[in-house]
């Protein structure tokens, strides 16, 4: 079941222009990357994107930049204080007749989930509380993925990591939760899989004032463990199996943006990736495979 | 004489809230910390009221702070800032990352002792710690130069020939709270020595998008960039005279990087930083009156290291004592080691050259105190590697200690102090 579309019907809709040029210093099959660069054809180029400590700060690289859009790159702890002083720089800029006002940039945080759900919370929390003008774009690989892996609290239960070698223990920190109790406009969850999902809450936000995050599985070969070629199949059985819903918050308010119509076995998302293989083999955790799909079950049926 | 400023009796933080209202700032992000308060409380008042334009927006810590500060100064506009102590340390890794974007803001900081144990009293560990980072450091004695200093600095900061941070220290307490009758600037001098902000390169817009702070994999564009830093540093010793003299013309006021005080015919000579010059300069005039050749040296400028000038002041003394208001434990006083290095060598350099630890974390340096560091110069004879640092507490103060190491049960420790006490100075 999906909801009704009002900006994007099909793919051909999507803008062509391609801000993102080939290229980049990142895996292989990166989602994060795909998803970037959906999100980017909808938000068009006059955006300044200001990164945390992850992947992404590969993507500019000295000399090069696949990126048109202007780049900063912060630290890991703080990219929503920088959006905070770029966004109000432009608006000082802009009031007092410095800057034409055809000038003005859209400012976008790009994060990943070890600096969104840890260090970079306490500034983000705070640009929220703040209602600064800024989009947050996190691309969850669920770890520490540019440092080779290791657990975040991002890392879903159950699944190795570089420092949990028998399994992540807790569950996912909800970072969307986090964000909707500050009451931010829009707080949407998103998947490369699903572009015209991604691209209608991306058009959707748009016309909002305020914070707004688009959080996105990022499918991650590398620490995973799938041949690049699977990605978009991992993705998609993510949402089918609903261990990734999708959905938005507008104002507060949930909604799920599609539901599957019927659920595939969790097991099918978890089999394929290497990070996982410990539930399998040498012997199948019953135990731990059957919690892990209560804790799906249990979600859905809460959900709206 | 230059005139058309006004009196006004004010604290050190109430300069510093002056000095970047005449700096016609646009923006301060701000987080607050004892004893800093004081200058973004006003700064705030000053926004509310409509006598400053732009921004005043208080941020979740003191690293966000920093980050937002860098990142409104890379898109175009003239920032200020201020923290103290623990602040500009949680701050630090924020310092070096704006240095690196060489943002020309200013950021004041009140010095404070580090944590533990936490406390409330000046020293400067804190500023020391930031020594590293490629901000340019002026550390003021007076209010007046506080609110100078800031001047000053947005002209180094903004001079195509640095383009840096600069961070202005006054001493907590000692300096943040003391008023003093300072002689401000009128608007128009201000705007005369420091004209409107024009940034060196656009910053964030859409028709010139731009990328900043990317990442460099390999060291020797790493090393390029870093040295391209120190050089630019290092340029503003000399474009610091040629700043000073534009103000001095403007303002009335001169300031060289290093202060010399009775110093031309003196012997013995103190070097040190800070607002404790003050009793310094008593101790001087005590012994000059005494028909004692004694000086002393203060550095305004420590970030860049003035080598050539403190080559020049130091040479032919017979004794120099570097007072340090910081510890490195393991090495001693951090100034001493800089001043060592900038005479190692020298044919003509000072015979004798002591360190003295003392005013860490609020502590008095007393008059006893000084009167010790000079009797100590005085009977120094050259020769032998230099004694370890001295590590000065006075009779009285070492009592006090040892009331609360008896209150708090640590008798022993009393004892300890006594046999192996190193308690100069008998006030």
């Amino acid at each position: 079941m999906r909801v009704a579309r009002e900006h994007f019907h099909n793919l051909k809709e999507l803008p062509q222009a391609e801000p993102l040029a080939p290229g980049s210093p990142l895996c292989a099959g990166c989602g994060g990357l795909t998803a970037l660069r959906l999100i980017h054809k909808v938000l068009g180029e006059n955006v300044v994107l200001v990164n945390a400590a992850g992947c992404m700060t590969l993507l500019a690289t000295f000399p090069y930049t696949p990126l048109h859009a202007s780049w900063l790159y912060t630290t890991m702890g703080s990219a929503a204080a920088g959006a905070q002083g770029v966004r109000d720089a432009l608006d000082i800029l802009i009031a007092s007749g410095r800057l034409p006002a055809e000038e003005n940039l859209q400012v976008v945080v790009l994060a990943g989930d070890g600096s969104t759900l840890d260090m970079g919370l306490s500034a983000t929390s705070a640009a929220i509380h703040r209602q600064l003008d800024f989009w947050y774009l996190c691309y969850d690989n669920e770890a520490y993925g540019n440092t080779g892996f290791q657990l975040s609290a991002a890392s879903p239960p159950g699944s190795w990591t570089a420092t949990t070698h028998h399994g992540t223990a807790q569950r996912k920190k909800d970072i969307f939760e986090i964000w909707r109790a500050h009451r931010p406009p829009y707080v949407a969850t998103l998947s490369a899989h699903d572009p015209i999902d991604l691209a209608e809450k991306v058009a959707r936000a748009a016309t909002l004032r305020g914070p707004k995050l688009l959080l996105s599985l990022a499918v991650c070969p590398t620490g995973w463990g799938f041949d690049p070629s699977l990605g978009d199949e991992i993705a998609k059985l993510a949402i089918e199996t609903g261990i990734w819903p999708l959905k938005e918050a507008r104002d507060g308010v949930v909604r799920h943006t599609y539901r599957p119509s019927r659920f595939r076995p969790v097991e099918e998302y978890l089999r394929p990736q290497r990070r996982f293989r410990h539930l399998f083999t040498p012997q199948r955790n019953d135990n731990l495979l059957a919690a892990l799909q209560r804790q799906v079950d249990e979600y859905w049926r809460e959900a709206t | 004489m230059v005139g058309g400023g006004i009196r006004k009796l004010l604290t050190g933080n109430a300069a510093a809230a002056w000095g970047a209202r005449l700096a016609r700032i646009d923006y301060v992000p701000a987080f607050p910390i004892t004893p800093q308060t004081e200058i973004i409380e006003l700064l705030s008042e000053w926004f509310d009221d409509g006598t400053l334009r732009g921004k005043f927006v208080t941020l979740d810590s003191e690293h966000a702070m920093l980050t937002a500060a860098g990142a409104a100064a890379a898109t175009g506009v003239r920032v200020f800032t201020a923290t103290s102590s623990q602040g500009l340390v949680y701050g630090l890794e924020v310092l070096y990352t704006l240095a690196g974007w060489r943002v020309p803001l200013v950021l004041v900081n009140v010095s404070r002792g580090l944590s533990a144990p936490i406390t409330l009293g000046p020293d400067h560990n804190d500023v020391l710690a930031a020594r590293d980072t490629g901000f340019l450091q002026l550390h003021a004695e007076t209010c007046q130069e506080v609110v100078d200093f800031i001047l000053l600095a947005y002209r180094l900061a903004e001079s195509p020939a640095i383009s840096a941070p600069v961070l202005v220290n006054l001493d907590g307490f000692q300096l943040s709270f003391t008023r003093e009758a300072v002689e401000l600037p009128s608007a128009e001098q201000a705007e005369r020595f420091l004209g409107p902000f024009q940034p060196l390169h656009p910053g964030f817009r859409h028709s010139h998008p731009v990328a900043q702070g990317v990442a460099v994999l390999d060291g020797a564009t790493y090393s390029y960039f870093r040295y391209q830093l120190h050089r630019a540093v290092e340029n503003a010793v000399e474009e610091f005279s040629r700043v000073a003299a534009e103000f001095a013309a403007t303002c009335g006021r001169e300031y060289a990087p290093l202060e010399l005080y009775r110093a031309d015919d003196a012997e013995l000579l103190l070097v040190m930083i800070g607002s404790y010059a003050t009793k310094a300069k008593a101790a001087i005039d005590r012994w000059r009156a005494a028909g004692r050749r004694v000086g002393l040296a203060r550095l305004r400028l420590v970030r860049p290291w003035p080598a050539a000038d403190l080559q020049r002041a130091l040479a032919g003394r017979r004794a120099v004592g570097v007072l340090d208001q910081n510890l490195s434990p393991g090495l001693g006083g951090v100034l001493y080691q800089e001043v060592a290095g900038a005479v190692a060598g020298m044919a003509n350099g000072p015979a004798v050259l002591r360190s003295f630890i003392g005013g860490l974390g609020g502590k008095d340096v007393s008059d006893a105190e000084f009167d010790h560091m000079l009797a100590t110069l005085d009977a120094a004879r050259p020769g032998g590697p230099p004694p370890a640092a001295e590590l000065l507490m006075t009779q009285v103060e070492w009592r006090q200690v040892a009331r609360s190491l008896t209150v708090a049960g640590k008798q022993e420790a009393v004892s300890a102090g006594k046999e192996g006490g190193e308690h100069a100075g008998s006030a």
